[in-house]
């Protein structure tokens, strides 16, 4: 109880840390896997080679490694650290942004492959149908194909979803002020490993349990119905 | 669904009686004792692997360093030879817990005294006054001590620690923190050039100078001050006085300096006087 009195403030800004963190790799994540997807049911082969070879690599490196590879080898030694080097807070955003950018194309690589999923769920019927019509392969991805692809498989993204809210954790490692690194703090502080490591996982709860009930919802909802 | 719950639930009972039993044996009545474990000729001592100097497993699988040493004095006093000794690794966050179930008989890792932990377990020493210091390339000049830090110095710390927590709250105007979840990494981002200092406990900088001689320097002089004691069971009273009067011991015949000259010499870190062991 102490703990949440004298943590209360810091635990509302990290965990709003962690939402931001989820949130904007999630669009992230979300634009580019649809783009992994698209290239991976196209009829151009070396898009196809490609986005094949993206999504097996990244998909496969641990997160944790993607997450230090954007800070050690992007912004150490390559010297893009998304920020202007002045700025009196430039550690902070190149970390948080680094950090967006390593959650983005790590989950877009599952977003990527329900996708693709999706699209196999559309009878070939329908992109013969859109081709007779007229449509090139690029209009009838998005007319046709994309929006029946993403109606049916509206609940595999909500566990990429639910996965990344949980993946932000890894942030810490490179110094984002998320609740993973928040709790490092408490737990030395207050030498309360189970107590501290509880509230925490009950705070991602009420993050990830309206997730999944809304995603679940929404699966039904809009789900295509034959 | 239905799968999944009959896994998740024996999962989370055991999880519930494992924090359970965590609880009662830190209340537990039946004094096992460091001084019985050693009787045995057994001890399991919690060390840190990844602190040059301090503690490190070297790559034969042995291990060396100025805790490993007094460590392995204590053990010799209780009693217990070098090959009696089983070498646990003790993370920071799981210290206390690794003490009060028992895992481990007592701990030297870098272990700072303070009072949120002596409520949980006890210390003996402290063997080390230590104080928080700052590490930087060897060819810088302008950082000399905490009060240089201006004009927006960058500055790497381990990640939730408590000197991390310490330069947040007392010198966020001057310095911008970077936090890693290693000091090997923060090391790494200064010797890149992406960091200008290190900060944490000069003896732990100390080590990092001492493998990194004519790269990295310790510079200035500790802006805080903590102690390094052993921990071990809080209720443990008989054991804690053994290995007070074994760290007394050590001081007093000289291994105690011999130690810390061979461990943390050769970083030209200028050794600290012997602290007074706290019989609290």
């Amino acid at each position: 109880m102490e703990i949440l009195t004298e943590y209360g403030d810091q635990l509302l800004t990290a965990f709003i840390r962690t939402i931001q963190l989820a949130a904007l790799s999630a669009v992230g994540a979300l634009v580019l896997g649809t783009l992994l997807a698209a290239m991976r049911v196209s009829p151009v082969w070396a898009l196809r080679t490609v986005a094949t070879a993206y999504v097996n690599i990244v998909r496969n490196t641990p997160l944790t490694l993607v997450v230090l590879f954007a800070s050690f080898g992007l912004a150490q030694q390559l010297g893009i650290t998304l920020v202007d080097a002045k700025s009196p807070t430039s550690i902070t955003d190149s970390s948080f942004r680094l950090a967006v950018l390593a959650f983005s194309l790590y989950t877009a690589t599952f977003v990527c492959e329900s996708i693709r999923a999706g699209v196999n769920t559309i009878p070939v019927g329908q992109s013969e149908a859109a081709r007779s019509l007229g449509l090139g392969f690029t209009q009838g991805l998005r007319y046709i194909v994309l929006p029946q692809a993403f109606r049916a498989v509206i609940g595999p993204l909500g566990s990429i979803l639910i996965a990344l809210i949980k993946n932000t954790t890894v942030a810490s490692v490179i110094g984002v002020a998320e609740a993973a690194l928040l709790m490092k703090e408490v737990i030395e502080n207050t030498s309360a490993l189970i107590v501290v490591g509880l509230i925490f996982a009950l705070g991602f709860m009420c993050l990830t349990l309206p997730t999944g009930a809304a995603f679940s919802h929404l699966s039904k909802k809009l789900a295509v119905r034959t | 669904m239905k799968l999944k719950s009959l896994i998740a639930l024996p999962a989370l009972a055991l999880i519930v009686a494992g924090a359970a039993t965590g609880c009662s044996s830190a209340a537990g009545s039946e004094a096992q004792g460091v001084e019985a474990r050693a009787e045995a000729g057994q001890l399991t001592i919690g060390i840190v692997f990844d602190r040059p100097g301090i503690s490190q497993k070297n790559p034969d699988g042995s291990f060396s360093g100025f805790d490993v040493d007094v460590a392995k004095y204590v053990a010799g006093k209780l009693g217990v030879q070098e090959s009696g000794i089983k070498w646990q690794e003790a993370p920071t966050a799981q210290r206390e817990n690794l003490l009060q179930n028992g895992q481990v008989d007592y701990i030297v890792a870098a272990y700072t005294i303070n009072d949120a932990r002596k409520q949980k377990i006890s210390f003996a020493g402290p063997y080390l006054t230590v104080g928080q210091s700052l590490l930087v390339r060897a060819d810088n000049t302008d950082i000399t001590g905490p009060e240089s830090l201006n004009g927006g110095k960058k500055l790497c710390s381990t990640a939730g620690s408590v000197p991390a927590q310490n330069i947040k709250k007392n010198y966020s105007k001057d310095v911008q923190l970077q936090e890693y979840d290693t000091n090997a990494a923060c090391v790494e981002a200064l010797k890149s050039g992406a960091v200008d200092a290190i900060s944490t406990d000069d003896v732990v900088l100390a080590g990092y100078a001492a493998i990194n001689a004519g790269k990295l320097k310790v510079v200035g002089k500790p802006f805080t001050k903590d102690s390094y004691g052993i921990g071990l069971k809080k209720d443990d009273t008989a054991g804690r006085a053994k290995i007070n009067d074994a760290i007394d011991d050590m001081i007093k015949d000289g291994s105690w300096a011999k130690a810390f000259a061979k461990n943390l010499g050769p970083s030209g870190y200028q050794q600290p006087a012997a602290p007074a062991v706290n019989r609290y």
